[in-house]
């Protein structure tokens, strides 16, 4: 394990760059989730539409597809931004649709009435979604917007292949420098069990301080 | 336009309100597209060489046959990894406490890890600890360890998902343990794991992509060969992307259909799965939150489900 200990300060820096990429695409996945989960259920069959294309483009393209066409493809249409950018916005394109499709099942997992009440005061759709929908909404889904977040936890390995620094890019360079194999990449288990189980433990807490079990 | 918008059908107020953002977002979608579709034409990207390569059949050879390469992976990862994840289950179902445990450490180990770095373990690392193993086998093995862990939940799930009394009564027709669960439990429980099942599959067949990272010939690492050639990284992406779509789409579906159709026959049916990355999942989950999702309006009108 001397291998580990030798590179401590890499390793802790990479899990670092990890929770940073990880931090910075939840935020944005979170806010394009909403807004798509809000088109998809809007009164507006425009945007319901371009809801549904997103998620279904998105989703079923894999991340590292997705990361390529913005880092190799786009340039050729203009679209140059830096590796750390580009895989920034990939991940949080591709998260979105998941936390689109989950928010979209709390808004429907909230009852009828909620909505007829709200109509009935006089609320627009707008108002209807954002004051009395999705606040309820959003406290049935903290599971699995937590199984989402630490899913791009790990995801967030894949910007590797654009060149983005991260544990598992050091994991790999690590490896590559000490010409030892196997206790390099136990390190990088361990540094990303360090991050993933009590990420875990954390959405437990979150959970049950506010969840609503339906 | 009289779709239920949250339950509700809009009144004269909401319906002029609805038709004016229809009129709007109608215009910025279609300006968004120009602006589009101007940028293409105007770098040069909609030029005939640039997609040539894709009315040729010798082109769609080499990429199809990669897509031949990722189906295989997924294939074969899958079988390995129900396997698994059902004698994970059954483990982590066990009297004996060691074997729980050693269950369980396996579990949340790989769950708890990208399934890059395995790919990467078993890819790079694996082979020069001396032991002889292919590309191909690396993949399917790092994509086994991966996904028998998070099946094992989903199993685990399905078993206990299912009536006591069905256990019980295989008991009392003097079933011993693992009979009982070979022969009344487990195919029962298997049965409703299937919609899981497949659109863990879709997650897997995704992950596949990362064998590009070890130099396996699937469909993303043949099309970079092909960008190689060719030099139009953009069309080829996007070619790429859509043959990705319609496989995975399809499966999404195929998950989908399912689902329903086992919410049918079991009523409560539908299996809650803790920690899964895919939507499907994640989705069906946050809804069986509801029983009463069944009777409630589909929100969006437009989804064609057929509840």
């Amino acid at each position: 394990m001397n291998v580990v200990l030798d590179n401590l300060d890499q390793f802790l820096n990479g899990m670092q760059q990890t929770v940073v990429l990880t931090v910075l695409s939840f935020a944005i996945a979170f806010l394009i989730g909403v807004v798509v989960a809000g088109f998809r259920v809007s009164p507006v069959p425009p945007l319901r539409a371009l809801g549904t294309v997103y998620v279904t483009l998105i989703r079923n393209t894999p991340l590292a597809v997705l990361l390529l066409l913005f880092y190799v493809g786009f340039p050729k249409i203009g679209i140059l931004l830096s590796p750390f950018s580009s895989g920034i916005i990939m991940l949080s394109a591709y998260t979105g649709t998941f936390v689109a499709e989950t928010v979209r099942a709390g808004v429907n997992s909230v009852a009828v009435g909620q909505a007829e009440a709200a109509r009935a005061l006089g609320m627009s759709f707008p108002q209807v979604l954002t004051v009395v929908i999705l606040p309820q909404a959003l406290r049935t889904v903290v599971q699995p917007l937590g199984s989402i977040f630490s899913a791009l936890l790990r995801n967030s390995a894949v910007v590797t292949i654009i060149g983005v620094s991260n544990l598992t890019k050091i994991v790999q360079s690590v490896q590559a420098d000490t010409a030892t194999n196997v206790p390099a990449y136990v390190g990088g288990a361990l540094a990303y069990l360090l991050l993933t189980i009590p990420t875990g433990q954390a959405i437990g807490v979150i959970e049950r301080r506010v969840a609503i079990r339906r | 336009m009289t779709a239920p918008v949250l339950g509700d059908v809009l009144g004269p107020r909401g319906r002029r309100q609805a038709r004016i953002a229809t009129v709007v977002s109608v215009a910025v979608i279609a300006g968004m597209v120009l602006v589009a579709y101007r940028r293409l034409e105007n770098r040069g990207q909609l030029r005939g060489e640039l997609w040539d390569p894709f009315t040729q059949w010798p082109v769609w050879r080499f990429l199809l046959l990669g897509l031949v390469n990722t189906l295989k992976v997924a294939a074969l990862a899958m079988a390995l990894a129900v396997v698994v994840g059902g004698l994970l289950a059954l483990a982590r179902l066990a009297r004996s406490w060691p074997v729980r445990f050693l269950a369980t450490v396996y579990v949340e180990f790989f769950r708890g890890l990208p399934v890059f770095l395995l790919i990467l373990f078993c890819g790079f690392s694996l082979p020069a600890t001396g032991l002889k193993i292919t590309v191909f086998g690396a993949i399917v093995l790092a994509l086994t360890l991966y996904n028998g862990a998070v099946l094992a939940e989903v199993f685990r799930a399905g078993i206990r998902s299912l009536d006591r009394g069905q256990s019980e009564a295989a008991f009392a027709i003097g079933l011993g343990y693992w009979r009982a669960m070979l022969l009344v439990v487990v195919p029962q429980a298997l049965r409703r794991m299937v919609p899981a099942i497949v659109s863990q599959l879709v997650t897997l067949l995704k992950d596949s992509t990362l064998g590009i990272a070890i130099g396996y010939e699937e469909l993303l690492r043949r099309s970079q060969i092909s960008i190689e050639f060719f030099d139009n990284p953009l069309a080829t992406f996007l070619v790429v992307a859509a043959m990705y779509i319609v496989v995975n789409y399809s499966l999404s579906r195929l998950a989908r259909r399912l689902e329903i159709r086992q919410r049918r026959r079991f009523q409560a049916g539908a299996i809650q799965v803790a920690g899964l990355d895919d939507l499907a999942v994640v989705s069906a989950q946050a809804e069986a939150v509801l029983p009463a999702a069944e009777t409630t309006q589909p929100l969006a009108s437009g989804a064609p489900t057929a509840r």
